[in-house]
């Protein structure tokens, strides 16, 4: 009897229950948006005002540009002496050969890492985790000196070189974190085929690490792409200059009083950021829930 | 942590054991050859981790060790590039802490910054990611969505964006103007210039919210349904049940936030136009350190302020973890 009546209890509570969350889930729902559009709103008033002209952009809170012009984006490009389409270039060598140097240099020693035995090894990664605590501030200065007396100023080196020598721990990491998830039978599989250590990193790992690969490549570019301290240290020939440098010096020259074009500029330099963020977001989730990286 | 790589240790130890025999056995005669060959692969493998670590090994000794002992070298000097350091010992220290006004207020500022930028910043990454948890649907456009903040917050793109948002004329007022408030120049404001920038660091909450996300898929379900029979509040399930599962993520956050919040620069330099103002108001510890170190070209000082940086960040680093054995629940 007892146990009927609960039940019975239960099952109502149930349909309930289920209504109630109908209704909490559209509640849901109707706040998850409206966050997100005052979160997202700011962007959007951005690429409609670099529609705008100025007069417009300081007196609509509306994103439609009415009238519609591309006289900012003109203005833009052609900029403050150096054109924009300069460093946009300047910004894709820095970035694409950032990508490749930390896909190449951080993967091997991951490798290393994970998978081969060797005297120091322990000392080696609690060096590389320590590097993941460093702030960059504290090797910022004597960086400059070192390579300002080798004559790297004002090159793309000092910005790209280090990235060939696995300095940006975070992917070391993020791939040794990786590795781990793959079975060592694997190796060892390979290594009674006879198999070295190269051929076994190559044939076995490599493919296996795509989506490892595929984050770090990623962030690299997103993070390469932002940066604006290192490059403002290094490079000084506004030729050299890559966007952010070349957006600063536009706000420094045009003060407040050329938004429309500064706008444009802030759209166009946020561009390969969307992009790579609508191809890659599923391994960008991936990468910062596995290793907790900042975006 | 190294449980997983141990198995590729057997084999490499057992085919150490070999050279040793080998060795052993080598001048015994008609084993010789053989061993010099197998002495040589035996010599590869042993040397095969470091070439694959080598460029790790020039990084880490020559552009991050290296620079490091020289900069604390630097810290004790009076160096401007243009002729050697000349050892000062403490003075730049002391007078970092005794002489030097901005920066007690650069410190100020940033601790600032840090302690209330960091928590409101976590506190709405926790809440958006509850609400998002439980097999809501779009769960992964939501994520998306408030994850792209995170991945731009540090451009000049933004910091220009947030410079003509919070301006005299910019968006915020003009919406304020449709309630009949009066703005002001939000940046313009040594008041609340600095709010500015604690709203741009909120408003990148979306990549400790993805860590939340994927930490509360971890939260034992069978846990949430015998609180549930219990009859126990959702509050109460949060308070007791995700909070303590929850809380090993949340210290991990909290480090990884609160050291990047130490060295945050972009925003302050774009929104200030590169001073730190209106009166200091937003003069970040890295950009102070800019400042003397690239404008004004006092390496060693700067090198001073990059040291007591290190020191904060580790000693925070260290402090978080050692509170944690308070309120953080391990599982095990």
């Amino acid at each position: 009897m007892t146990i009927d009546t609960k039940f019975d209890q239960s099952t109502v509570a149930m349909t309930v229950g289920t209504k109630r969350s109908a209704a909490r889930s559209t509640f849901k729902h109707a706040l998850l948006i409206a966050v997100g559009l005052v979160m997202l709103y700011p962007l959007i008033w951005m690429l409609g005002a670099s529609f705008k002209d100025s007069e417009h952009i300081f007196s609509e809170v509306s994103p439609i540009p009415n009238p519609f012009i591309l006289d900012n984006y003109v203005r833009g490009w052609n900029g403050a002496g150096v054109g924009f389409g300069t460093f946009m270039i300047n910004s894709t060598i820095v970035a694409l050969l950032s990508v490749i140097g930390n896909l190449v240099a951080c993967t091997l020693a991951a490798y290393a890492f994970a998978r081969m035995q060797f005297p120091g090894k322990k000392i080696f990664f609690a060096c590389m985790m320590g590097m993941l605590m460093l702030p960059h501030h504290v090797l910022l200065i004597p960086q400059y000196v070192l390579f300002a007396n080798i004559g790297w100023v004002n090159t793309f080196l000092p910005l790209v070189v280090p990235k060939f020598l696995a300095v940006d721990a975070f992917f070391v990491f993020l791939m040794v974190q990786f590795l781990r998830g793959i079975p060592t039978e694997l190796d060892q599989a390979a290594k009674i085929d006879g198999a070295g250590p190269w051929k076994t990193f190559f044939y076995v790992i490599l493919p296996l690490l795509k989506p490892a690969l595929a984050t770090s490549a990623i962030f690299t570019f997103i993070w390469t792409w932002n940066d604006f301290l290192t490059p403002m240290i290094y490079l000084q020939d506004p030729r050299n200059y890559t966007v952010p440098l070349g957006l600063n010096s536009f706000l420094d020259a045009s003060g407040d009083s050329a938004w429309g074009a500064m706008f444009a500029m802030a759209v166009i330099s946020l561009g390969p950021l969307f992009g790579f963020f609508l191809v890659g977001q599923k391994y960008l989730v991936q990468g910062i829930a596995t290793t907790g990286l900042k975006g | 942590m190294t449980t997983l790589t141990d198995p590729t240790g057997a084999p490499e130890a057992s085919s150490e054991e070999r050279t040793g025999d080998a060795r052993a056995r080598g001048p015994l005669g008609p084993r010789a050859r053989k061993s010099t060959s197998l002495r040589r692969a035996v010599l590869a493998e042993k040397i095969a981790p470091y070439t694959f670590l080598l460029p790790w090994l020039i990084g880490f000794f020559v552009i991050t060790l290296g620079p490091m002992l020289y900069s604390l070298y630097l810290s004790f000097t009076d160096f401007s590039m243009l002729s050697a350091p000349e050892w000062v010992g403490f003075d730049n220290y002391i007078k970092l802490f005794t002489n030097d006004p901005k920066y007690l207020d650069a410190v100020r500022v940033t601790v600032v910054y840090v302690l209330v930028s960091v928590p409101l910043q976590l506190a709405f990454a926790l809440a958006v990611a509850m609400v998002l948890n439980r097999g809501l649907r779009g769960l992964s456009l939501y994520r998306s969505v408030y994850y792209l903040p995170s991945l731009i917050g540090a451009s000049v793109a933004v910091a220009v964006l947030w410079r003509q948002m919070f301006g005299s004329n910019g968006l915020i007022n003009q919406i304020l103007d449709w309630f009949g408030i009066e703005g002001m120049s939000w940046i313009g404001n040594p008041e609340t210039a600095l709010g500015t920038l604690v709203i741009l660091n909120v408003w990148t909450f979306g990549s400790p919210m993805v860590i939340f996300l994927a930490a509360l898929r971890q939260v034992p379900q069978y846990l949430y349904e015998a609180a549930a029979v219990d009859g126990i509040s959702r509050w109460g399930s949060f308070r007791h049940i995700t909070l303590p599962m929850l809380s090993p993520i949340v210290l991990f956050n909290l480090i990884l936030q609160m050291i990047g919040a130490f060295q945050a620069f972009t925003p302050a330099f774009v929104v200030s136009g590169g001073t730190g103002g209106p009166v200091n108001s937003t003069l970040f510890y890295t950009l102070y350190l800019y400042q003397r170190g690239f404008t004004g070209f006092q390496m060693g000082y700067a090198s001073a302020m990059a040291w007591i940086l290190f020191v904060v960040i580790a000693l925070v680093t260290a402090v978080n973890f050692w509170f944690s054995k308070y309120w953080v629940h391990y599982d095990d």
